[in-house]
């Protein structure tokens, strides 16, 4: 059983004759902030889904929070959090609604819904939102009720797709503080996304092209190996060698 | 246990929330049998008719006053002559007409042969061939009235129409409603409110988390299957109360076959929901591939027999045929089990397909 929330061996998805991850290897380790870095195609989602058991894996194999991800599927669901890139919250319940319903599937016991209700609302200050629907409320809450949601049952990893799309940059930072808060609680985080700000704030981060891991290790690292001064610079000489910055 | 019955509990308020759909859904079965009670007539009344009668006597008169207190024909005028009835016919002004021949009265007594012609607007060939039957049936017995009996002995068929003597269309489209409801609520319904949790994202959730496909899919079902019975009990109330139509058989029995077909109609409606995308799919199929056989395909309109071959064939396939039969003949015939049992088998069967294909569908989803 591999000490790591996530560790994963020449893990590999083709789509008939298309190789959309390419026997990635990585681990990421408890309490951890890993961010997953590539264009829109490279594989990243791909890579994610296997992860959380939405899609078989080809060949190669991984483990999250100690379990096998083809033999123990079970396992896994009950120990992760997800948040997906489409907002995943149902808009015509109330938000104390949604948060029973999600309480109930993952088996949290009543009076730790009604506990952690009331910790979550004060956490992101919706302390009186919670019977409105959560239609009704703004999209940089809604992210970060979804975020807390992913986490009511305090899974060991929380799998984040592109948790910021479209929201301020104050509620970005935010959202940020959160995600640190958690890794801090001693919960990993895997996250994707497309801003290469945010990539700094990660604890160590993976660049995919084509399917394959193409950099990864602590930011700066990273910035070092390939001599750029941003991770910007990193990112576009990987994705377009052709430009040479 | 508790994970599902609270999926159970948050599909219901999706329901209720949603107050424009519920609505929808619960007017539907009753303008539907409004509508098809008051307009969608294959019975017919007052038929204008036009009686040529050269030489009147007493069993000619005898005939145009049954024809006059009949509430099926409104006797529009008497001729001498059968000159002015194409153009009757043309403008609208008839639709039958009844030539007697001349002296009827004295061949009568003499025991002649009687000749009489009966014309009949057959543009709409099913309403025409009521009118004929209305009319044949009365002229047949005014006839054995007025006909005096002859050497003593002759053969007279009485015919007589079994379970809707009146041949009432209500008796008829009912049952076909309730196939029609159930459809729309059960199969296009589960169809839209799953592919609506695959467009929205949340159905990515539920499919992470621990609680099993099949649990999700009978927890979205439930509030529809109450929701399908309560449509049925509408359509029935409704019929009743304004149409008279009879129940003759078992209550219990059609709410228990009621409640098959609810559930052959939800498996369809996850077949659906497993091929279409979105929720504008999954309604274009469900109208599409379900609505229109129901309606066209399984007898509520159209009568079988009168499809051709390959038609007929498709419409085997048809749960909704098996399903009308049951139905007609536990409310019209007051049929039970035994002898609706086949096709009960054919949709119970039906159903453990669709069901079978749809889970194997789900089971798939991932890979």
């Amino acid at each position: 059983m591999s000490t790591y929330a996530i560790d994963a061996h020449e893990l590999t998805r083709r789509f008939g004759q298309f190789t959309a991850v390419d026997a990635i290897t990585f681990h990421v380790e408890q309490g951890e902030v890993f961010g997953f870095l590539g264009a829109n195609g490279a594989g990243k989602t791909t890579a994610m889904r296997m992860l959380i058991g939405l899609l078989v894996p080809t060949s190669g194999s991984a483990t999250v929070a100690g379990y096998d991800i083809s033999t123990q599927a079970e396992q896994v669901r009950r120990r992760i959090g997800y948040m997906s890139q489409r907002f995943s919250l149902y808009e015509d319940l109330t938000v104390q609604e949604n948060i029973t319903l999600y309480g109930g599937i993952y088996g949290v016991s009543d009076r730790d819904i009604t506990t952690r209700t009331g910790g979550i609302l004060a956490r992101i200050g919706l302390e009186h939102a919670g019977n409105e629907l959560v239609r009704e409320i703004p999209l940089g809450w809604k992210q970060q009720l979804a975020f807390c949601v992913a986490l009511l049952h305090r899974p060991g990893v929380v799998f984040l797709d592109e948790p910021t799309g479209g929201v301020d940059p104050i509620t970005r930072r935010r959202f940020w503080e959160l995600i640190y808060e958690t890794a801090a609680q001693g919960t990993s985080v895997l996250v994707t996304t497309h801003y290469l700000d945010e990539a700094e704030y990660c604890n160590r981060i993976s660049i995919m092209v084509d399917g394959a891991i193409a950099a990864m290790g602590v930011p700066s690292a990273v910035r070092n190996q390939f001599g750029a001064a941003t991770l910007d610079d990193v990112f576009l000489r990987l994705t377009r060698p052709g430009a040479g910055v | 246990m508790k994970a599902f019955l609270g999926f159970v509990r948050k599909e219901t308020l999706h329901l209720l929330r949603d107050r424009q759909t519920l609505a929808i859904l619960l007017l539907l079965p009753l303008i539907q049998v409004l509508i098809f009670g008051f307009a969608v007539r294959t019975d017919v009344r007052k038929i204008p008719i036009a009686v040529v009668d050269p030489t009147p006597d007493i069993a000619t008169l005898e005939l145009r006053d049954r024809l006059a207190a009949s509430e099926r024909f409104h006797v529009v005028g008497v001729a001498s002559s059968s000159q002015n009835l194409e153009t009757q016919f043309r403008a609208g002004s008839i639709r039958q007409a009844l030539v007697l021949p001349s002296e009827v009265e004295r061949r009568l007594g003499r025991g002649d042969s009687l000749l009489i012609q009966l014309l009949t607007d057959g543009s709409d060939p099913n309403t025409g061939g009521i009118m004929q039957g209305y009319a044949t049936a009365v002229i047949h017995r005014w006839y054995g009235d007025a006909a005096p009996a002859q050497d003593g002995l002759r053969i007279e068929p009485t015919s007589r129409l079994r379970y809707n003597p009146t041949l009432e269309s209500s008796h008829l489209f009912v049952p076909g409603l309730v196939a029609f409801v159930l459809t729309i609520m059960s199969a296009m319904m589960t169809a839209i409110s799953i592919t609506r949790e695959k467009e929205t994202g949340t159905m990515e959730m539920l499919l992470v988390s621990p609680i099993r496909p099949a649990a999700i899919v009978v927890g979205k079902v439930i509030p529809y299957i109450v929701l399908g019975f309560s449509g049925v009990i509408l359509v029935l109330i409704a019929a009743r109360v304004v149409f008279q139509v009879p129940l003759r058989g078992s209550l219990t029995l059609l709410l228990a076959e009621c409640g098959l077909y609810i559930i052959t109609a939800l498996a369809l409606g996850i077949v659906i929901s497993t091929k279409a995308p979105t929720q504008r799919t999954a309604m274009i199929f469900a109208l599409a591939g379900l609505m229109m056989p129901t309606m066209l395909l399984s007898g509520f309109i159209f009568p079988l027999d009168s499809l051709p071959g390959w038609l007929q064939a498709i419409s085997f396939m048809v749960p909704a045929r098996w399903f009308l039969v049951v139905v007609r003949g536990i409310m019209i015939k007051g049929a039970g089990l035994a002898t609706l049992w086949q096709e009960t088998l054919v949709l119970l069967g039906m159903t453990a397909f669709f069901l079978l294909v749809g889970s194997r569908k789900l089971a798939i989803r991932l890979s």
